[in-house]
């Protein structure tokens, strides 16, 4: 009878959420299957568990967000846990304190949970060495947000069925998107073929070892393609000038109806949001709820993080 | 002191072109009387001080022409007596200091201070630098003529380049004629900035913002330009990338007079190192590739590059416990440059004389020091060291103030056995 051997897969198996970068395809698997049985749950008229009753879940986001922030606040409280939320844009980091002090701090509090969202690429990576509990990445720097690309991928399944075999396009600045890239290396793992449209001065070189087509072309770039997704464009890439203008981006690059016939003809759209109507995404595209996921992304974010507390709670 | 006599030594200097066993005698004044095969024990006076090398090797003390000392500024990072004594658990026994230090070497009080300073507390030649601009600001040249009356041997911006391409041209307009060393931290910092770690696949997986090979290249081909029009004593500090190389042998084959540098990380390190986030590889110029860590080894077989240096830079833990865009940049290395520069005698990709030659009297050319040789009459200051012994890296164990090493844990092969200064022993293994 074959024996499995401790492998590092098994053996660190829902220990921190760090990046999609890091999980294998049966933990993804899982992740979406628990996410699946929080839908319902969420749209029922008593949405408390007590899964996680008694357990601490500290938000430390060092970067603004509404949604993200929301959506795990949310999350842990649905499923019973002590929410404390601490906004690091105002506290003691401006006192000289650095990310391990603020780190050590925490962890003498004993939570279960820390979810952070950080500006530097590999700071939840550094949390995790130094805390007894379990790290869920938020968001860090430009490297991965990996709750955002496993609610991409429940979005998606939960309208097309399945995620292999789609052809998926992800559209806009990819140079400096953490939603990108945490969607890459997932859509890739769960079988879809990935392209990537942006001008050159927004891509990064090498992308294409990633796994992807990339393109600049937004119209040969989106050629029978199941799913476009949006990135937002950031308004200070104009100041390092990424790009000559607003006008000339959404010419090229911005979604409308009539470069979206370009993909395969039940296109559906996605976006992580804040959009900038009118510079990345054509207004009426957006809210048009035949073609438009944006909304169910939101909502559906919030059962994957229920998912990802639960599953990474000890 | 008592005269010495050196026996059953491999000595190898590459300044008179030497490989062979022999045996050295250092008279009381501690200068070399005698060197070579020739050389027998009843050469040297009966009172000699015998000393039985055992078949290890000897060569002239390491000359290291790029060292952070602490001092003045970052005393908690390193001071000299720190630095003395991890250079010469290393065999080093010279060092050029850099200025980047809090105040900035840049005028002639801080000369004075740094080599009163260092003569009461260092026990290893110092041979300090000034910065090329004031405060390294890349704006005002220094008093070059002042300075190296003082002892300045050479000026540079050290982590710094001159960007403005005008400031560049006089400064190397006026030290043609004033005849000092220019060494330059070739990187163009506007495509650098906020860049971390080679541009590559890595970088865009971890996230972090690149920084392209084109940037060190295109300094160094303006540089040479200039060199051109303005032939002053010119070195580039540290080259990293393949690029880089191909320029600089285009320029060597024209007969452009230059001199090149290579950090020891550079040669025996690459990008994929940093793995998840290792702050301590956090080096400027960074790691590249694979490729292009093999092209600079190869450059030294060419002689396009010309010295090695540790780019010794002691961060203590608090600067490098930190997200690794924040984190400081550089590496202590000074203990382990020559250990570490062996691995490429022991994997055949360079002969043993060719990196001695890097470590000795090469950069005693460049800096136009009377040091990295054991002829007849120079300073004996000697380095003795077993060629195979294995050990492990400790960062822990390390002699330096700081222990940011890069090779943490590495295996290498080969160790310092004793240090000499003017023929007195000043490191010994136990």
């Amino acid at each position: 009878m074959a024996v499995i051997k401790n492998t590092s897969a098994i053996k660190n198996s829902f220990k921190h959420l760090l990046g999609i970068q890091n999980l294998s395809i049966l933990e993804a698997n899982k992740i979406l299957t628990e996410a699946k049985t929080f839908i319902k749950l969420n749209r029922s008229k008593s949405k408390k568990l007590d899964i996680l009753r008694g357990k601490t879940q500290i938000n430390l986001f060092f970067e603004p967000s509404t949604r993200t922030q929301s959506s795990f606040d949310l999350a842990g409280k649905r499923l019973g846990a002590d929410v404390m939320t601490m906004n690091m844009n105002n506290s003691a980091l401006k006192k000289g304190e650095t990310l391990i002090d603020t780190a050590m701090t925490l962890n003498a509090m004993h939570p279960d949970l820390i979810v952070i969202r950080h500006q530097d690429s590999g700071a939840p990576n550094l949390l995790s060495q130094k805390v007894n509990c379990a790290v869920i990445n938020a968001g860090d720097g430009r490297r991965e947000h990996p709750t955002q690309a496993l609610l991409d991928a429940l979005t998606i399944i939960n309208r097309k069925g399945k995620i292999e075999g789609l052809k998926i396009a992800i559209c806009g600045d990819i140079l400096h998107s953490r939603v990108a890239r945490s969607n890459i290396y997932l859509m890739n793992m769960l079988g879809a073929e990935v392209n990537v449209i942006a001008p050159k001065t927004l891509m990064p070189k090498f992308i294409e070892r990633l796994g992807v087509k990339s393109f600049t072309d937004m119209k040969k770039g989106l050629e029978s393609c199941d799913i476009v997704m949006m990135l937002r464009l950031q308004n200070e890439r104009m100041q390092g000038s990424f790009l000559p203008s607003k006008r000339e981006y959404y010419e090229f690059y911005g979604l409308s109806p009539e470069k979206l016939k370009y993909a395969s003809k039940d296109a559906l759209i996605m976006h992580p949001g804040p959009m900038n109507r009118g510079v990345e995404i054509d207004t009426k595209l957006a809210d048009d709820i035949n073609v438009s996921l944006i909304k169910e992304q939101v909502e559906l974010g919030v059962a994957v993080r229920m998912a990802c507390l639960k599953l990474y709670c000890k | 002191m008592i005269e010495k006599i050196f026996i059953n030594a491999r000595i190898i200097d590459p300044s008179q072109n030497i490989d062979e066993k022999g045996s050295v005698i250092v008279g009381t004044d501690g200068k070399v009387r005698a060197i070579g095969k020739d050389i027998k024990k009843n050469d040297a006076s009966s009172s000699a001080e015998i000393i039985d090398v055992k078949e290890n090797i000897l060569i002239p003390g390491i000359i290291d022409m790029k060292v952070f000392v602490g001092e003045p500024g970052y005393e908690y990072k390193e001071n000299f007596r720190t630095l003395s004594q991890a250079a010469l658990a290393g065999g080093v026994t010279s060092v050029a200091t850099m200025p980047n230090t809090k105040p900035v070497i840049d005028n002639v009080s801080m000369v004075d201070f740094i080599i009163r300073r260092g003569r009461d507390k260092a026990i290893i030649n110092l041979f300090p630098c000034a910065s090329l601009t004031k405060n390294l600001e890349g704006k005002l040249m220094t008093e070059f003529g002042l300075l190296s009356a003082r002892g300045i041997v050479g000026f540079t911006d050290v982590n710094k380049t001159v960007q403005n391409t005008e400031t560049m041209a006089r400064i190397m307009d006026y030290a043609s004629d004033v005849g000092v060393l220019i060494m330059q931290h070739t990187e163009d910092l506007e495509l650098s900035k906020n860049g971390c770690i080679n541009e590559s696949e890595i970088s865009t997986r971890l996230g972090l913002e690149g920084i392209s090979s084109i940037a060190e290249k295109i300094i160094i081909e303006r540089d040479l330009s200039l060199l051109s029009e303005y032939p002053c004593r010119y070195h580039i500090n540290q080259i990293s990338s393949k690029k880089s190389l191909e320029v600089i042998k285009e320029n060597k084959n024209k007969g452009n007079k230059f001199s090149v540098g290579v950090s020891i990380n550079n040669l025996s390190l690459n990008e994929n190192d940093i793995g998840d986030f290792k702050t301590f590889l956090k080096l400027s110029p960074p790691l590249r590739s694979e490729e292009d860590r093999v092209s600079l080894v190869q450059g030294i077989k060419e002689n396009l590059i010309d010295v090695i240096v540790s780019d010794h830079m002691p961060e203590d833990e608090e600067g490098k416990r930190l997200p690794f865009s924040q984190a400081a940049t550089g590496a202590v290395g000074v203990e382990t440059l020559l250990p570490l520069a062996l691995e490429m005698y022991h994997n055949e990709s360079l002969s043993l004389k060719k990196i001695i030659e890097t470590l000795t009297i090469n950069p005693s050319k460049i800096l136009k020091i009377n040091k990295g040789s054991l002829k007849k009459g120079s300073d004996a200051d000697i380095c003795i060291f077993d060629l195979d012994t294995p050990w492990v890296v400790n960062g822990d164990k390390l002699k330096s103030k700081s222990k940011n090493t890069a090779i943490e844990n590495r295996k290498l092969q080969g160790k310092i056995l004793m240090t000499f200064l003017n023929g007195e022993l000043v490191f010994s293994q136990k």
